[in-house]
Formats: C-alpha cells, sequence, structure tokens
C-alpha cells in the first residue's frame, strides 16, 4: 500500500479546473516531485494534502485513511511554505519548539529534539536567534527543522527554493536529497523548475492544466517524454510535427512540412500512428562546418540565424531553407576561440535514428 | 559640500515651523504653567503679583505642598487612573473584534468599515454626549427596561444617567475609535501564511490566536492603550455631564481650580502632576512596546 493514495481527485474554482481526475500513489521514503507551469494545479494538490483544502471529488489516503474529514491541524503531514513562514517572534528555538509543544511533547524531551532538528539542518548555536537575523538559506533551514521535529510522515515543501540565488539554491540541493536520504521520510516537493526537479526527485509527476501529463523517474521524463508539453516543458526540445511517411520495423518517417522527412527509432511495441511528433535535445544533433561522413539518418543544412552564448556551452538557431527553426547545442571546446560559429554562417547538422523520441498523437 | 547644507536647509524649511508652532504654543504655555504653580494666588483669583509690596520675588511650593498633604487630591488621581484603566480595558475587548472583523473583510469593505468608526468624529464631542443624556435618561427605553428587570428579582430601580456607569459607557464609546484603528492598522498586516504555518504545526484555532496573532499586535494594543488611557485619564467634560457628585475626576479639578476656585498656582500643580504621569505612562508604553516587539522584522 502506498503512503499516500491521491485517487481521482478533482478540484474546481467556479469555472476552472484546477486538479482535473487525477491519481497518484506516492511512497514512503520517496522524493517526489510535482513538476509544471505556475497555474496548473501543482500548489492546489499539495494544499489538499496538507488540508487547506478539499477536493470537490476523490479522495486523499494517508496510509489507507480517508484524510476529508481531518483538519490540516490533525493531519500527520507538514509544510514547508514558500516564504518559509517563520514566527517573527520567535526565535529559531522557539519556532522550532512550536510543533513540539502543539503536539504536548514533554518538556523535558523537547531540548533533545530540537538539537537533533537542528542538527539534520546544520543550524546547531542558532537557538537564540531570531528570524530577522538569519539570512534566506538559514531561514529555509529552520523552516525545514520545525516541520521535521515531530517526525512527520510526510513533508511538503512548496517551492522552497524558489527565493533564494541560484548559487545557494544549487548547495541546498544537495543538502535537500542528503537530508531526505538522512530522515527517510517522503518528500512531496512543488517546483516549476524542471532542472530542481530532475536533480532531485526520484519520480517526477509533470502536471499540466490540472491533470498528470507524465509519472517517472527524472531520466524517463527526460528522455523519454510522453507528451510534446513534457518535451517541451523539461529542458529545451526541438518538436518537429506531422504525418507519418513511412514505418519500417522500428524506425518511423515522419514528413515535416518546413524540414522535410526526419526519421526517428521507436520502441518496437509502440501501435501505428497516422501522426505524431518527433522530439530531439539541442544538444543530440550534430552541427558543423562540413558535411558529415558517410550517409546519416537524418542531415539538413541551414544558416545561423540567433546564437546564445552561455559560456560553456553556444545554443545556436537554426534556419533550414524549408523555413524550420532547429535549436542546436555545442560545447564550447575549441581551444583559442570562444565559440565555433558566428550569425549567418552556414552549417551542417545531423544526427541518428536513436537520437530523437517519436510521440505519436 | 553643497548638498549637505541644501540639505540641512531643507530640513529647517520642512521642519522649522511645527518646530516653531509646538514652541509657542506648547512648549511656552507650559512653562507658564510651571511658573504659575511656584507662584501665589491673587485676592480675587488669578495670580498675585510676582513681585510683592516689600519688592521681594514671591515664588513658593505651598501648592504642591498642599497636593501633598492633603490626601483626597491623590484619591481623586486614583480614581481618575482607575476609570481611565476601566476605559482601555473595555476598549480593547470591544475594539479587537471590530478590528479584526474590518481587517479580515473584503479591501472593497473595508475603507466603508473604516469610515463608520470614524462618523462619529464628525459631530461635535458635546452633542454626543448629551446624546447619551437621552439614551441613559430615566425615561428611556434602556432604563425602562433594566429597572424593569431589576424589579423582577426584587431589587430597587437604579438611576443609569449621573452615574459612574454613564460616565464609564461614555468614556468607551468616545475613545473606542483610538483602539480600533491602530489595532486595525496592526492586524491588517499580518500575514496569513502564518496562521497556516501554526496550523500545520497543530495549533487549533484557540492556540493560533494566542501564540501568532495576539502576540504579533501588540504593538497595536500598546499604541491603542496609550492613546485610549492618557486622553481618558485627564477629560472632564464627561463626568461634568454624565457624572454623579461622587464622579469627580482629576480634569474636573483641574477645571475647578481655574474655572470656579480661581486658584491658578493649585491648578497648575495638578496639571504639572497630571502631565508627568501621562509622560511617563506614555514612556512606559513605548518601551514595553519596543522591548515586546522590536523583533518583528
Amino acid at each position: 500500500m502506498a503512503l499516500l493514495d491521491i485517487q481521482r481527485v478533482t478540484r474546481r474554482f467556479g469555472d476552472f479546473t484546477a486538479i482535473d481526475d487525477v491519481s497518484l500513489a506516492i511512497e514512503a521514503g520517496e522524493f517526489f516531485t510535482l513538476l509544471g507551469p505556475s497555474g496548473c494545479g501543482k500548489t492546489t494538490l499539495l494544499r489538499m494534502i496538507a488540508g487547506f483544502d478539499l477536493p470537490d471529488a476523490g479522495r486523499i489516503l494517508l496510509n489507507g485513511k480517508d484524510l476529508a474529514d481531518t483538519p490540516p491541524e490533525r493531519r500527520p503531514v507538514r509544510t514547508v511554505f514558500q516564504s518559509y513562514a517563520l514566527f517573527p517572534h520567535m526565535t529559531v528555538e522557539g519556532n522550532v519548539a512550536f510543533p513540539l509543544e502543539m503536539a504536548r511533547v514533554p518538556a523535558s524531551e523537547r531540548k533533545a529534539r530540537i538539537e537533533g532538528a537542528l542538527e539534520d539542518v546544520r543550524l546547531q548555536g542558532f537557538n537564540k536567534r531570531y528570524p530577522h537575523e538569519l539570512s534566506g538559506g538559514q531561514r529555509q533551514r529552520v523552516a525545514i527543522a520545525r516541520a521535521l521535529v515531530t517526525h512527520p510522515a510526510m513533508l511538503l515543501l512548496d517551492e522552497p527554493l524558489a527565493a533564494l540565488d541560484a548559487k545557494l539554491r544549487e548547495d541546498l540541493s544537495i543538502e535537500l536529497i542528503n537530508l531526505q536520504k538522512e530522515v527517510g521520510i517522503a518528500f512531496v516537493y512543488v517546483t516549476h523548475d524542471q532542472s530542481e526537479a530532475l536533480a532531485l526527485s526520484h519520480r517526477i509527476a509533470v502536471m499540466n492544466r490540472g491533470r498528470v501529463e507524465q509519472l517517472d523517474e527524472p531520466s524517463k521524463i527526460y528522455g523519454f517524454p510522453r507528451t510534446a508539453f513534457v518535451a517541451d516543458f523539461i529542458g529545451h526540445c526541438n518538436l518537429f510535427g506531422g504525418p507519418v511517411a513511412n514505418r519500417a520495423n522500428d524506425v518511423v518517417t515522419v514528413d515535416v512540412a518546413d524540414l522535410g522527412p526526419v526519421r526517428v527509432g521507436v520502441a518496437a511495441g509502440i501501435a501505428n500512428a497516422a501522426k505524431g511528433t518527433v522530439a530531439i535535445r539541442p544538444e543530440k544533433i550534430r552541427i558543423a562546418a562540413s558535411a558529415p561522413e558517410g550517409t546519416p539518418d537524418n542531415h539538413f543544412r541551414g544558416t545561423v540565424e540567433d546564437l546564445l552564448y552561455m559560456g560553456d556551452v553556444t545554443v545556436y538557431r537554426v534556419s533550414t531553407p524549408g523555413g524550420a527553426k532547429v535549436e542546436a547545442l555545442l560545447a564550447n571546446s575549441q581551444s583559442g576561440r570562444a565559440k565555433f560559429f558566428e550569425v549567418g554562417d552556414a552549417v551542417e547538422m545531423s544526427w541518428p535514428v536513436g537520437a530523437g523520441h517519436f510521440i505519436p498523437e | 559640500m553643497a548638498s549637505s547644507s541644501q540639505c540641512r536647509l531643507a530640513r529647517w524649511v520642512v521642519g522649522g515651523p511645527p518646530l516653531l508652532y509646538l514652541v509657542v504654543f506648547f512648549l511656552i504655555p507650559t512653562l507658564i504653567m510651571v511658573l504659575a504653580s511656584f507662584r501665589t494666588p491673587g485676592e480675587f483669583g488669578g495670580l498675585a503679583p510676582i513681585v510683592d509690596e516689600t519688592g521681594r520675588l514671591d515664588l513658593n511650593v505651598d501648592s504642591y505642598v498642599r497636593f501633598v498633604t492633603e490626601p483626597v487630591f491623590a484619591s481623586v488621581f486614583v480614581k481618575s487612573a482607575w476609570y481611565a484603566l476601566l476605559t482601555t480595558l473595555f476598549c480593547l475587548l470591544l475594539a479587537y473584534p471590530l478590528a479584526t472583523l474590518i481587517a479580515k473583510s473584503a479591501k472593497r469593505y473595508r475603507d466603508l468599515l473604516l469610515l463608520l468608526v470614524i462618523l462619529p468624529f464628525w459631530s461635535n464631542f458635546l452633542i454626543r454626549i448629551y446624546a447619551w443624556m437621552i439614551i441613559l435618561g430615566p425615561n428611556a427605553a434602556l432604563a425602562k427596561f433594566v429597572n424593569g428587570a431589576l424589579a423582577l428579582v426584587g431589587a430597587g430601580p437604579v438611576p443609569l444617567l449621573f452615574s459612574g456607569f454613564a460616565v464609564l459607557v461614555c468614556l468607551v464609546y468616545v475613545h473606542l475609535p483610538f483602539m480600533v484603528l491602530p489595532l486595525y492598522a496592526n492586524l491588517e498586516k499580518h500575514d496569513q501564511a502564518l496562521l497556516d504555518a501554526a496550523q500545520d504545526l497543530g495549533a487549533n484555532a484557540w492556540q493560533r490566536f494566542w501564540r501568532i496573532t495576539f502576540p504579533l499586535s501588540l504593538p497595536g494594543v500598546y499604541a491603542g492603550a496609550a492613546l485610549v488611557f492618557i486622553p481618558a485619564l485627564g477629560i472632564f467634560a464627561i463626568p461634568d455631564i454624565l457624572g454623579g457628585p461622587d464622579d469627580t475626576l482629576i480634569g474636573n479639578l483641574i477645571k475647578q481650580q481655574f474655572l470656579e476656585t480661581r486658584d491658578w498656582p493649585f491648578g497648575s500643580v495638578l496639571s504639572i502632576v497630571l502631565t508627568i504621569a501621562a509622560l511617563v505612562l506614555a514612556g512606559i508604553a513605548a518601551w514595553v512596546g519596543r522591548r515586546g516587539t522590536g523583533v518583528r522584522a
């Protein structure tokens, strides 16, 4: 039995359906991420797990027990709010002690529990500080310590890194992974940042318009997006749609209007489809000044129209004679030059059938 | 440096007029009052000449001695403080739910509700006190209802008007907006996320109020308490109009000294004591307010 079982949950706000018949199960000890653009329903779902919102239809079960009649204060789940919501009139210790006091943990036991929680988040010695005396990262740690101190069944994190700068975000991501491993509590993590989701999670549910588009491990989500939305939302992706012109064994040829025929490998079991989209990541495209040797599976010529120099890599936007725009990414690995091509350069692009991914319609 | 001298000039242009106003209409009168408290009352009221017939400067502490040695005056002070304290407490009890209601109501109703709170200021203070004479009068519905209810349990009729009760009711009525407004200003800023977090961490509604909302509202409570207590301490019109013979408060006493007894030096002494008491209380309120809630970022 799953730790948390969300069964056919729907939530509407007036005419707007925030959550549309969503079912998913979260296992004990799992780092589970709800990923999606703003307005996709991920925060609504989190609030329903916490108890601040109730489903219009469907059930949410924790350890097999329906939570519908349990108010937030009696649910064994804790939330780390986006703003951290630390109590400004209490010290770090007071904040962490708060849930223990609410749970009537004897005073003699509290001290050790508080120290333990602060140790988990590496904030020993900050007991007497007030929230306004802490940095953003430290506040976030207090919020996590406060949520973990009562050993809840599940920790809900609502974009906890969104308010921090990039470098700190990276450090805290690693700490979050370690912390989750250490305490073994299921984390349900809400974010709109796909790289955060890929780096942190055991499993990701990609949400769009109140539905789960795909629920999978990070590598599967990135490598084998099941819908065009997922392919486009997770990282950058070239999407070439069109009718299926030919299927030979496990290679499909899609007739892309402004590009030409694109060949892509498919899994043997996949059903025949009349239409579909080929998704190919920019880094999987070989881009060079001269034509590739031999006969590659896919080969197109084009001109660099725009480029985005990112330091370690450069993203080239290449337009083909047919008018298609292809994004290709190349590491700036050549010594002596900042990047390989300039705007206006003629380039040759190629990729094998295995580089792309076919999404049937 | 030009910019720093310009800055200084700007400070004088902006700060000068109010400073001048305070000096002319507050500081100088206070000093005149302090001086008057050391002078001798005139034979027919007012003040005796500051230089007597023998050409000596006539300054003494007789009025202060009188205040200290006659306990009746201190007891009037205690009574005034008691009324002011009760007024503050009742105002707080009434204003807290009201301010909460306004702060929690939809934005488009808030201005209207605030307008209703300050609406009484649009009519004259004395007229509003006289209105209470009618409301509390012996022939009004309220008195009839109360005395009817008392008769049922065999108790005799009580006058509502010209009593400590009438004074207190009107004190609370008059000062209520001064408690509501600072409380509202504070409660309106409260972050709902803190209450959500408290609930998430296991606090029920009662615990959320006492552990989160109330402690965070203390600056508003202190501000409101100071704004109610200090004016209530010195008020004289309400006990004059609605009070009985026993309801002489310090404000009435001061007024009597100037207008009836015409003992200006003693009236000045009472005023100085009242001013010092108010200053001390305001100081304490500010100090407690800063200490208790200075942690608010």
